[in-house]
């Protein structure tokens, strides 16, 4: 798959079929998406597009069979470049128990933040280091995706 | 200033303001039906109601000049805002070599076509601008009505005009720096005035925007219009009273917002800059007398020729070093003909010069003729025939 940027426009995902068909997904920067069919005899140009709304979006990857689980968490990865969410589910019993985020060190042993913590269906935005962790949270983790996957690693080992 | 002047007055002003309105939205219906971009039209209609038309709007001309100055400021925010820094920088890592040539080839001929009329330099120098910039409006709207967003020859274009707008954040105070003028010594420095106070506002833009944004991101839409209409209005005042254009600090300001508040900001502003935009548009050919344009026509027809062939050649050139195939390159060529708002913004920068009536008679001419001509060039490429220009050098497409 083959990724180009447009300026000021959004991003254009191609791919070949494997019956041998050029296609490509037009991301606008607002989210709105363009189906796009190239054109055997002129492989630069679109033989069809087919523009979607968010709503049109939806039905057809669901017709498609992606969850739309994926499709938000896709949305929410193309706004910001580089930057990875997650969310990471504590284990009952777990080493972190107790742990405040400063003492665990989490940022420096593994590069992402901890941005948020969701508890009982509270959510605690943007804790502070002497916050204390307990088993069960959940834990909103911002950073590179090694970083995410670090964290992660270390959380829910 | 016009509630102060009696009800009057008042009225008075109101019927004309609103009768060119009216007449905008016309034009702008009949652009739309054609298919082609209405700033020609209100160019046309700025003629007929301007010095020398058939008829003169009086009373609210000191409205209509600051409205239109307005205009000009929020044209190049949301030019500003129409891009990233990461896409801006991006342009500049793998933008230049078409650039330059879309620098040489286009304003080269303007330049040259103003010292051959006999011009100052300076002049000459504008009309190079005018001849050189493409229309971003005209042709993000063609490439988005001909459904080809998608095409592979896209990136090329789009990328051009990113280099263009960076061209002109440096040749836009440089030229106002000029234009103040002076002895050598003081035009040195006030262009380098100039391009320290971009430098600042670049650097302080990529460096603050974020937080910027971030603190616009949680306005309701009245206050982040109130918001970023006031700080460009503010900034653009402020770089102008350094005698660095306005025009782009406000094009620095648009830059500087990023992310969901550029997108809120965009939707926010774009009816604004509509209006005043018209207003700007119509304001400037009021000042162009219909005999001088008439007087400029020669020049503004072969002008035209040249720069509707070496756009093309730009285009050709760019969408190549893509991997593009010929028709691809075509379509390239014939979208980037179009020229615009910064041609006429270009021109209205000289306005106090010597040529400047000259000079703008010949930018109206200009753009009228590579606006309407280009989007439909652009329509019909895929049913020209292809020229029997060499391939240059094909790259491996670019991922």
């Amino acid at each position: 798959m083959r990724e180009t940027k447009l300026p000021g426009v959004g991003v254009r995902h191609e791919f070949q079929t494997d019956r041998g068909q050029q296609v490509g997904v037009l991301v606008h920067r607002d989210g709105r998406r363009e189906v796009l069919v190239y054109d055997v005899d002129d492989p630069d140009a679109c033989s069809s597009v087919l523009k979607l709304s968010h709503d049109d979006t939806r039905t057809l990857s669901e017709l498609l069979g992606a969850t739309q689980v994926v499709e938000e968490v896709e949305a929410a990865t193309h706004e910001i470049e580089g930057l990875t969410i997650d969310w990471i589910e504590l284990r009952p019993q777990t080493e972190a128990d107790g742990v405040s985020i400063a003492d665990g060190a989490y940022r420096k042993r593994s590069g992402a933040s901890i941005v948020a913590v969701t508890r009982n269906g509270d959510a605690v935005p943007a804790p502070e280091p002497d916050f204390v962790l307990r088993g069960g949270d959940t834990v909103v983790a911002a950073g590179t995706v090694e970083g995410v996957a670090a964290l992660r690693a270390i959380l829910r080992p | 200033m016009i509630l102060a002047a009696g009800s009057a007055e008042a009225a008075l002003a109101f019927v004309e303001i609103g009768a060119l309105a009216l007449g905008l939205a016309l034009l702008a219906r009949v652009a739309g039906r054609l298919g082609i971009t209405a700033v020609p039209l209100y160019l046309i209609a700025g003629l007929a109601f301007g010095d020398g038309g058939i008829a003169r709007v009086d009373v609210s001309e000191d409205f209509i000049a600051l409205a239109a100055e307005i205009g000009v400021l929020l044209l190049l925010f949301s030019l500003g805002l129409e891009y990233s820094d990461a896409e801006l920088r991006n342009g500049l890592r793998t933008g230049v070599p078409p650039g330059l040539l879309d620098m040489v080839l286009n304003a080269g001929p303007g330049v040259a076509a103003g010292l051959l009329l006999g011009w100052d330099p300076l002049a000459a120098i504008l009309l190079g601008g005018v001849t050189w910039i493409s229309s971003s409006g005209v042709i993000s709207k063609s490439l988005a009505d001909l459904g080809r967003l998608g095409n592979r020859e896209t990136p090329s274009i789009l990328n051009l005009l990113v280099i263009e707008d960076l061209a002109m954040a440096v040749y836009l105070p440089v030229v106002a720096a000029l234009i103040v003028g002076g002895t050598v010594l003081a035009t040195l420095t006030s262009v380098g005035i100039a391009l320290v106070t971009v430098a600042v506002i670049l650097g302080a833009a990529l460096k603050f925007g974020n937080k910027l944004s971030d603190w616009l991101s949680g306005d309701s839409d009245e206050t982040l219009l109130l918001a970023t209409f006031g700080l460009t209005l503010l900034v653009a005042g402020l770089a102008q009273s350094l005698e660095v254009s306005g025009a782009v600090g406000a094009f620095l300001i648009g830059l500087a917002l990023s992310g969901r508040t550029e997108e809120r900001a965009m939707q926010l502003i774009s009816p604004l800059r509509d209006l005043f935009a018209a207003v700007f548009f119509l304001f400037f050919s009021f000042q162009i007398d219909p005999a001088d344009l008439l007087g400029a026509l020669g020049w503004a027809v072969a002008l035209a020729l040249v720069g509707v062939v070496s756009k093309f050649l730009t285009g050709w050139y760019a969408a190549g070093r893509l991997g593009v195939g010929p028709k691809g390159r075509m379509r390239a060529g014939t979208t980037l003909i179009a020229r615009g708002e910064f041609s006429i913004v270009i021109a209205a920068l000289g306005a106090e010069l010597v040529d400047g009536p000259e000079l703008g008679a010949l930018a109206a001419g200009y753009v009228l003729i590579t606006a309407i001509a280009g989007p439909l060039l652009a329509k019909f490429s895929d049913r020209l025939p292809t020229p029997p220009l060499p391939q240059w050098k094909r790259a491996a497409p670019a991922t």
